[in-house]
């Protein structure tokens, strides 16, 4: 299939889908056709840039003009839609359409519960616009139509954000993400403007042959720019707040998507104006964009841990992975800034396979939470527990996802660590000492958030699948649909390969930054391998072999039951009681909560949380000695929404009720306003005419 | 290092057990071979206080000091039931603790053994007939040995529980 | 290049860790229970007590699911990947390549993550308390061993257990440098966080609320308690092996001779004995920190390992 026919199909599937969805808007019919058509759509868009990652397709890559050129001067100049002239938006493209294919078909199940009670054209549509723009962001090479598809994007997750808009909870998530992404898009939009060239030309070629000519402060501020928009729509910390409520109030395979694909065009962003356009830049950016992934990785770690709120604590962990991916983005750029190529190639490859992984078992986790919703119609997991008997599968295939998240081998989340640990290592050799020292500090921070993130993944998976159900639904809880299953399965599958397969991955990577801002190309920077199994690199200090490891795993799993059987080991089993010091009987309650497994690190970090606690002792009315109820409440404090948030939205929005003064309603005072403007145009005409 | 030259001038204070008077010890019933070879070296011990007085438990305590050294046979205690392999019960058996004690010989793995210290433990002692004792305990779980005594001597609890052993 | 009988040097190594590591744990009793002024159970108390554990029959709680019975497995395969990976004996092995300090590392987490899910499973209070405290302690020596590894891996050249060995053996100097001095205090705080000694942890107690590792497995009877108790002593013995064979390397065999072996036994056999001593020494000379004085002794252990990675940054 040549690039046209995938690109053609990719476009086709997704509207197909949406004009599906658009025409039946009530039974199954809707949900197949809608996410038939987004799965169409995500196969093309996988293999058109897979194929393009891994050399699979011969035909070379040339601009293919979509709206052929116009002759309307300015920002739309150049705008035709260039099928992936590069590498980069190849790689995001793949992993747009990779996820996309496991929420398609997760939402054809889960959408069977809105039957009845909500229309499924909004979400059925919304799905695939939102499918449709994210794919089209990476392969966007002008201005006009990078902003047109990131709106189109924004605009249509907020539609399906708001799909279960009868709670007020989402509500107002919504209003603060849809607040969040127009400020980052005021960001990006001068950034994009600082680097017009003076002919006005919005391709990006342009752009960045324009860049360099521009003085380093400009570019500095450029960078700056990009970076907080970007950033905002990544959840780099301090500018996360709006994705732990945006991600849990939109429907399970809408969170998935968003936390798994649209942050990581934040990432693409940031790559976008760091290598292609600005072409790299002093080493303070790298710095600064690792100084504020360490940041994330920790806080948002630390965050998630007092979550009780499944999708939530999912959400923080978004945040902890991006900060894990800017601390490999940031290595890179501060590797390339002091002339270390081949280490910079590491950071970028480690950053990168860290977005991929990120994208597979983040999806398959936010899938796993959106089954545990759809059976106990609870987020909350001081109410589930048990679950492993009821629903096996999605267990099993959350417990994957958990056991990647928290950097277990051989799984992919530990392949793609282990890289940017190895890069950071390797940044002892930057030439400035001052500088030099500060990676310890980042692999410190880097272990310490994953040894944090671990520990909340054993909360999580063991208080809501283990132990004994806490609340009536959960008792009553259920397997979901087949089609539910098989995209958890898909992408646990997906989890386990990728990490097996490092030796194809990282090369694939580095072809990725190959050439961009200096950067070697591909043939010159070989991260090695062999087709034996060792992945190792020539700046790297280390070599591993997942596949090794894997393997190692799976024999010995199997060894240890022959030994047993082998010496003749006792074979016999009872089945009993928990062993609860006698007690005589055992109800949920004794069994430890989320808030208990939590409780000694919040003891331990309390300098960060400021953790209050609220008890409350209903006494029988007839004796003190005798207690009825005790409720317990632990709050701890949102530092950034607290301190930073609301005295800013406060002050504007006191500034806005000042500036309404204006608005008096009198006709008189408005054609007053107009006068006095007219005036002071004519007069400011006048002076500069002269 | 204080500490350690008065560890090395006390020296090793554990004694060996020496002959107890015969009637304290009743074995109940014959622990076969293959218990006796499987625990003969390596046994945990669960003890479970079933309404004692504490009196036995205090003497219990002084086996794991260094003059009985219950160690030096293979005997550790354990805190769990399902890593017992032998349950050291002392107390008359009062009504709120027969279910636990019940749960408790439920918990613990076969092959099993139950040692019963005390006179509470094998006629009720003092406590017989009252109101709040449910039987002894070889009325609530099959023992194997009975250590008279209230309380026993240290040693002769030793000597029970190697007499349930087969190692007297 | 893997030599011709290297992959059998690999596996007698790992077969031979596996069956000193009882042994280990059974001196160290012997060396306390001396201590403590009793005779205490013989050296090979341990063995019996695993041979009697296996042919014990196996009670599994109601509520436990399939996970409770494969974590067992699971610490143990992990465990025994980890002594398949460290240069117990001999350098380089053909595993070296597999994984490094950093796999080591993790796999001892994967191990961890399964036994504290087991420690919920069951959905009794101690067992969660005990995944409770294990988890915090692991997750807050994380960064004290990636700190440390970073510091032996500037002075070797690589994260790989076999380069480092290589390079300490080159270059003596090496290892009584400071920054290695530091990461070998370090590290030797972690190991008995790891581990679940004193005064992290103390092995011997029945005592629920003190207990930490020991919380976790209180369900486990017959031939799973065997393994995870087994896996616990090869763990010790695995920490002990990188602590001697990192810091203090000469007497592992760099050719694969029969008297180049004997001699790494030797040695080997030697420094466990030295850390066995000191250990017992210094457990019997500590108490048991409450709980939340423990991540103070983390931290102390992460200033160290701070410190192991300035100065060898300095003297680079």
């Amino acid at each position: 299939m040549t690039d046209l026919t995938l690109f053609t199909l990719m476009i086709g599937g997704y509207v197909g889908g949406a004009l599906a969805a658009c025409l039946f808007s009530r039974g199954a019919l809707a949900r197949w056709l809608a996410g038939v058509g987004a799965i169409t759509g995500g196969a093309a868009a996988l293999a058109l840039g897979g194929g393009k990652l891994f050399d699979w397709s011969s035909a070379s890559f040339t601009r293919i003009e979509v709206m052929g050129k116009t002759s309307i001067a300015g920002p739309l100049q150049g705008a035709g839609v260039v099928l992936i002239a590069h590498p980069l938006s190849a790689l995001f493209l793949a992993i747009v359409g990779a996820i996309a294919i496991p929420a398609a078909l997760y939402s054809i199940g889960y959408a069977r519960d809105w039957e009845g009670r909500r229309s499924l054209r909004t979400p059925g549509v919304m799905l695939n616009l939102f499918l449709l723009s994210m794919s089209l962001v990476p392969l966007a090479e002008s201005i006009f139509w990078f902003v047109l598809f990131w709106e189109g994007m924004a605009i249509s997750s907020y539609l399906l954000v708001m799909t279960e808009a009868d709670e007020p909870e989402t509500v107002s998530a919504g209003n603060w993400y849809l607040g969040m992404t127009q400020f980052g898009l005021g960001f990006i939009l001068a950034a994009f403007f600082l680097l017009l060239p003076p002919d006005g030309s919005g391709d990006f070629t342009a752009l960045a042959k324009h860049a360099s000519t521009l003085s380093p402060g400009l570019k500095s501020l450029v960078f700056v720019l990009a970076l907080v928009g970007f950033g905002s729509k990544a959840g780099l910390v301090p500018l996360h707040v709006w994705l732990p409520s945006a991600h849990p109030a939109a429907p399970s395979h809408v969170s998935a998507l968003m936390s798994g694909v649209m942050i990581k065009l934040g990432v693409y962003g940031v790559l976008l104006f760091g290598l292609r356009l600005l072409g790299g830049g002093p080493a303070w950016w790298g710095g600064l964009v690792l100084a504020l992934g360490a940041v994330s990785a920790l806080l948002g770690v630390l965050y998630a841990l007092m979550e009780h709120d499944l999708k939530r604590l999912l959400a923080y962990h978004s945040i902890e992975n991006i900060g894990i991916i800017f601390i490999g983005v940031g290595a890179g750029m501060m590797f390339l800034s002091y002339g270390l190529p081949a280490l910079a190639v590491l950071g970028f490859v480690g950053g990168l396979y860290h977005t991929i992984n990120h994208a597979c078992f983040k999806g398959l986790l936010f899938l796993g939470a959106g089954s545990v919703l759809h059976a106990t119609h609870t987020r909350n997991m001081e109410e589930m527990g048990g679950l492993i008997k009821r629903m096996p599968r999605t267990a099993l295939f959350f417990l994957v996802g958990a056991a990647a998240i928290s950097a277990l081998p051989p799984l992919n989340g530990f392949v793609s660590e282990w890289v940017v640990f190895q890069a950071l290592l390797g940044g002892a050799t930057i030439p400035k000492r001052e500088v030099a020292v500060l990676m310890p500090v980042a692999v410190a921070m880097l272990a310490l958030a994953s040894g944090l993130a671990a520990a909340c993944f054993v909360k999580a998976f063991g208080i809501t699948f283990l132990g004994i159900a806490r609340s009536h639904e959960a008792e009553q809880a259920h397997e979901v649909p087949a089609s539910m299953q098989v995209a958890m399965a898909a992408l646990a599958l997906a989890c386990v390969v990728l990490g097996a397969a490092a030796y194809a991955m990282v090369p694939a990577l580095a072809r990725v930054v190959g050439g961009l801002a200096g950067l070697p190309p591909a043939s010159a920077v070989t991260v090695g391998w062999s087709l034996g199994m060792p992945l190792s690199a020539p700046g790297a200090v280390g070599q591993i072999s997942p596949l090794s490891i894997l393997l190692g795993l799976v024999v010995l799993l199997a060894a240890i039951p022959m030994a047993l059987w082998l010496f003749r080991a006792s074979r016999a089993l009872r089945v009993s009681d928990t062993w609860g010091c006698g007690r005589i009987a055992q109800t949920p309650r004794m069994q430890y909560t989320a808030a208990a497994f939590a409780e000694p690190l919040r003891r331990i970090f309390a300098a960060l949380y400021r953790p209050t606690e609220d008890v409350s002792i209903d006494f029988h009315p007839e004796s003190r000695y005798f207690v009825q109820s005790i409720a317990y409440r632990a709050h701890i404090v949102p530092w950034f929404e607290r301190y930073l948030y609301d005295p800013v939205i406060h002050r504007v929005i006191a500034w806005a009720a000042r500036v309404r003064a204006i608005q008096s309603g009198s006709l008189h005072a408005y054609l007053t306003y107009l006068v006095v403007a007219l005036v002071i145009m004519l007069a400011l005409l006048v002076l500069w005419g002269s | 290092m204080g500490l350690l030259s008065k560890i090395f001038r006390t020296g090793i204070v554990t004694e060996a057990i020496p002959p107890g008077d015969p009637q304290i010890v009743h074995l109940v019933r014959e622990v076969d071979r293959r218990s006796r070879r499987l625990f003969g070296r390596a046994l945990g011990i669960r003890e479970v206080d079933a309404g004692s007085c504490n009196g036995c438990e205090i003497e219990i305590s002084g086996l794991m000091g260094p003059v009985y050294d219950s160690e030096r046979f293979g005997f550790h205690f354990v805190a769990s039931p399902r890593h017992a392999d032998l349950l050291l019960v002392t107390g008359p058996v009062t009504r709120n603790m027969e279910v636990p004690l019940r749960k408790t010989y439920e918990a613990t793995p076969s092959p099993k053994l139950v040692v019963a210290v005390g006179d509470c433990a094998h006629t009720c002692g003092v406590f017989k007939g009252s109101y709040a004792v449910a039987g002894s305990v070889d009325q609530i779980i099959p023992v194997d040995v009975f250590v008279d005594g209230c309380p026993p001597e240290p040693a002769d609890i030793l000597r029970g529980i190697l007499t349930a052993l087969g190692r007297s | 290049m893997p030599l011709p009988t290297g992959y059998t040097v690999a596996i007698a190594q790992t077969a031979l860790a596996l069956l000193l590591a009882p042994g280990l744990v059974g001196l160290i009793r012997w060396l306390k229970a001396r201590l403590q002024n009793r005779r205490g159970a013989p050296v090979w108390q341990p063995y019996l007590e695993l041979r009697k554990l296996f042919a014990k029959e196996v009670v599994v709680s109601s509520n436990a699911s399939w996970l409770f019975r494969a974590a067992p497995f699971v610490v143990f395969a992990s465990t025994v990947a980890v002594a398949l990976l460290v240069p117990v004996l001999a350098v380089p092995l053909p595993f070296d390549s597999v994984g490094d300090l950093l796999v080591v590392v993790y796999l001892l987490l994967l191990g961890t993550f399964f036994l504290a899910l087991a420690g919920l499973d069951p959905g009794s209070a101690f067992g969660g308390m005990g995944s409770s405290r294990e988890m915090t302690v692991a997750a807050l020596s994380e960064p004290t061993v990636a700190l440390a590894i970073f510091a032996l891996a500037l002075g070797a050249g690589s994260t790989n257990l076999g380069q480092i060995v290589a390079r300490t053996m080159a270059d003596p100097a090496a290892a009584v440098s400071p920054g290695y001095l530091l990461a070998f205090g370090a590290l030797f705080v972690v190991t008995l966080a790891e581990n679940g000694r004193l005064p992290v942890d103390n092995p011997a107690t029945h005592l629920e609320l003190t207990m930490i590792h020991e919380a976790m497995i209180l369900e486990y009877s017959g031939r799973y308690l065997a393994l995870i108790e087994w896996s616990a002593w090869l763990k010790v013995l695995l920490f002990f092996s990188l602590l001697g064979n990192l810091f203090v390397p000469w007497g592992v065999a760099t050719v694969l001779t029969w008297a180049a072996l004997g001699w790494a036994l030797a040695t080997l056999l030697a420094k466990l004995v030295v850390l066995a001593v000191a250990l017992a020494v210094f457990e019997t000379r500590v108490a048991k920190l409450r709980l939340f004085r423990v991540p103070e002794l983390l931290a102390v252990s992460f200033v160290l390992a701070v410190l192991a990675i300035t100065v060898s940054f300095l003297v680079r």
